[in-house]
């Protein structure tokens, strides 16, 4: 079965629970138990619809203040496909939210409620999805029912969301509109009887038809090793295999490959999943390799193929999304993890920063706040080997770990 | 420098014989465990004897051929399992010839630590955490790998896939890691442990169907099979093994029954099924109108039962 991840963002407003709610009533996702302790609770707060948020939102104080916190993780299927929601809160000072639901999702949905148009939420939910470079957006127009179904009214939306789209750096970004009434179900999974003059698909239908080929940017097949394999049983004593993930494309038996940071080369003697042997590891299958010369490589090292070799270097550029209430400082220092591949990193420049409200940038910066995204210029303590994130998502991405605390305290796009 | 290859289907389904036919699911919790085994010193994976945790056993048997499996298990025994769950986790520690831990309920009862429920609804199932906190102390842990899923419950649904803990075992749900694309930051500091979700994202159908696939032996609770029990609050209960408070006008009744779950018997119903073989499983799990922890009545001591039980150590 195939598996589609989808980011959403937006607030309670703007009908992103109870649209999530839709799809998984009429997909029929909804279990009895579940539905019946939607029900009970939305009686007991005296409400006369159902209130899907319910089912999403999972935390205690999220259902006391009626909004989204964290990112949580909503699954429901279909005859063709299996889905993972990533439900983000859409507040500004939940930009680092929405970042991490879209770092591991193919597609993202984007709400505006029909009565207020593009707001700057949508501006931030719109860049935030263009720097992560996610291939498919949807701009689901909710609220429809209450502007009375009015073509007009969506193709003034639509009109204002075009301009945006002019600004943004992703161009090849597919945007799809979509005019829908989550609370009364049209255009969610069934058909609008409402809007005659909108001939598109419904939200379902378009995730159903998502191409999953088309879903992520293709680079060069990497492999960053993640575990050297050694049994030293005697059935398999001189196995050396190289446990680890393969991004970008495919490798295969008998492929020319350089180990980095060594610039060893050898090739491919076997590709392994379980107990057997493959010609082919495709993109994103965790396998175990073999090379054919006995070479020195551990944890951290990456094989690549012989004239495919990334960028080696101990200075990047990159944009910056700051998660951490400690500010990032220039002259800082912190850990970079870049895969599963570690160094120590110093923060010499602040080059700009996004101003809050998306108009623009502002120079002359010297720290950066949580939500702040910004580009940085940073020096490694050694070289490590990336892609730039634009050919590369994987290759092209790092987190940015404070010591101190040990947190998660940013994420980095190299330029 | 870089040339854009030709896309291949991200999701793994490819039915290409020279390739390894397999979904992403499954890709995914093989590199969580890989990294487990490379970021921290003393890991275990924490096993019940449930369909999750064989589950993860089989990936953590895939990850690493052809060497074993680079860490223990261990089970926190409530001393209320069926009995067939233990037959089972015997048999399938011996086969995989790796070294299986067992801290019992049992001994942090009689030294003190913790007291038995009483009344109707007693349950050691809370008791676990005691035991559990007691024994990544003892063993200096530092990973402990549980089978739990996002789609579980909704508390669930906000976990990390690498969830840290502080010296008490405590969830701080408010203050969780960001994880961006595949990179799982485990650095920690002394006395923290992380707990590890690999199949945080399969759903119910998913395990089954990968039990189906694979074909997986699974304890016989599972499937359908003759049974006394009797009827409270709607569900149904096992009166074997008398672990379950029984009050005396409620009525022993045989019954063809299978568990969905298989927690501490003193909180697991059953529920009533013909599905004998993992293939009618699967298709009754497809068609099925409850969710799987609709049985389990430690979810529905409250609205935020889980949440609780997690902020205090609990799996």
């Amino acid at each position: 079965m195939e598996v589609l991840k989808i980011a959403t963002a937006g607030s309670v407003d703007d009908g992103k629970s109870t649209l999530i709610g839709r799809l998984l009533y009429d997909t029929k996702s909804l279990t009895d138990d579940k539905l019946e302790a939607i029900e009970r609770t939305s009686k007991q707060k005296g409400y006369d619809y159902l209130d899907f948020s319910l089912a999403t939102d999972g935390l205690v104080a999220e259902r006391e203040q009626g909004i989204t916190i964290d990112v949580a993780h909503i699954y429901f299927s279909t005859a063709t496909k299996s889905y993972i929601i990533a439900d983000t809160p859409g507040h500004v000072e939940y930009t680092r939210n929405m970042v991490t639901g879209a770092s591991t999702s193919q597609a993202a949905i984007i709400l505006i409620d029909a009565r207020k148009g593009v707001i700057e939420q949508t501006n931030r939910h719109f860049f935030i999805n263009n720097l992560l470079r996610i291939k498919d957006v949807i701009v689901a127009i909710n609220k429809m029912d209450l502007v009375d179904f009015s073509e007009d009214a969506y193709n003034d939306i639509k009109a204002d969301f075009e301009e945006l789209m002019g600004k943004r750096d992703y161009q090849d970004q597919k945007i799809t509109f979509i005019p829908v009434s989550a609370l009364k179900g049209d255009n969610v999974v069934n058909r609008s009887q409402n809007m005659d003059w909108y001939k598109g698909q419904t939200l379902l239908e378009h995730l159903e038809e998502l191409d999953l080929q088309d879903i992520y940017n293709v680079g060069t097949p990497r492999f960053p090793v993640q575990y050297v394999i050694r049994p030293k049983t005697e059935e398999f004593h001189d196995f050396r295999g190289f446990a680890g993930k393969v991004y970008g494309g495919e490798l295969s038996v008998g492929d020319e490959v350089v180990v980095l940071p060594s610039m060893t080369r050898s090739k491919i003697k076997a590709i392994y999943f379980y107990d057997t042997e493959y010609q082919t590891a495709p993109r994103r299958s965790s396998v175990t390799i073999t090379l054919e010369d006995e070479v020195n490589v551990s944890r951290g090292d990456m094989l690549v193929k012989v004239g495919d070799l990334p960028i080696i270097d101990k200075q990047l550029t990159a944009t910056v999304s700051w998660m951490d209430s400690n500010q990032l400082t220039i002259g800082g220092k912190y850990v970079l993890q870049h895969g599963v591949n570690k160094a120590l990193a110093k923060v010499d420049a602040i080059e700009h920063k996004i101003r809050p409200d998306y108009s623009g940038i502002e120079g002359n910066v010297s720290s950066l706040n949580m939500n702040d995204i910004a580009k940085v210029r940073l020096r490694l303590n050694k070289p490590i080997f990336y892609d730039r994130f634009k050919e590369h998502r994987t290759n092209g991405s790092f987190i940015i770990i404070d010591s101190r605390t040990n947190h998660t305290a940013g994420v980095g796009f190299i330029e | 420098m870089n040339t854009l290859a030709e896309e291949i289907k991200d999701t793994l389904t490819i039915s290409v014989t020279d390739r390894p036919n397999a979904n992403a699911l499954e890709h995914e919790a093989i590199y969580v465990l890989r990294e487990v085994a490379a970021q921290f010193e003393r890991p275990v994976l924490l096993f019940s004897g449930g369909k999750d945790s064989i589950t993860l056993v089989r990936l953590a048997q895939k990850a690493f051929w052809p060497a074993k499996i680079p860490f223990p298990l261990m089970h926190i025994d409530t001393g209320h399992n069926f009995p067939e769950t233990i037959e089972f986790r015997d048999k399938l520690v011996e086969e995989l010839g790796v070294e299986l831990i067992v801290r019992n309920v049992q001994d942090s009862i009689d030294q003190g630590k913790v007291v038995e429920e009483t009344g109707k609804y007693a349950s050691r199932n809370m008791l676990q955490t005691t035991t559990l906190l007691d024994a990544i102390e003892e063993f200096k842990f530092d990973a402990c790998i549980g089978g739990a899923r996002r789609d579980e419950e909704k508390a669930r649904a906000k976990e990390r896939i690498f969830s840290v803990r502080d010296d008490f075992g405590q969830w701080d749900e408010k203050n969780q890691r960001p994880e961006l694309f595949d990179m799982l930051n485990g650095q920690i500091e002394m006395g923290q442990n992380v707990r590890v979700f690999p199949i945080s994202n399969w759903t119910e159908l998913d395990v089954w169907s990968y039990i189906q696939k694979e074909n997986i032996e699974i304890p016989s609770i599972y499937f359908a099979h003759k049974r006394n029990t009797f009827l409270r609050d709607g569900l149904i209960w096992s009166a074997e093994d008398g672990v379950v408070f029984r009050a005396e006008d409620e009525k022993v009744e045989e019954r063809i029954v299978r568990f969905r779950t298989v927690g501490d018997m003193s909180c697991t119903a059953a529920v009533e099924s013909h599905a004998d073989t993992i293939d009618k499983v699967v298709s009754e799990i497809r068609d099925s109108k409850i969710s799987e922890r609709g049985a389990r009545i430690d979810d529905k001591r409250s609205e935020a039962a889980m949440e609780k039980r997690k902020q205090q150590g609990y799996f």
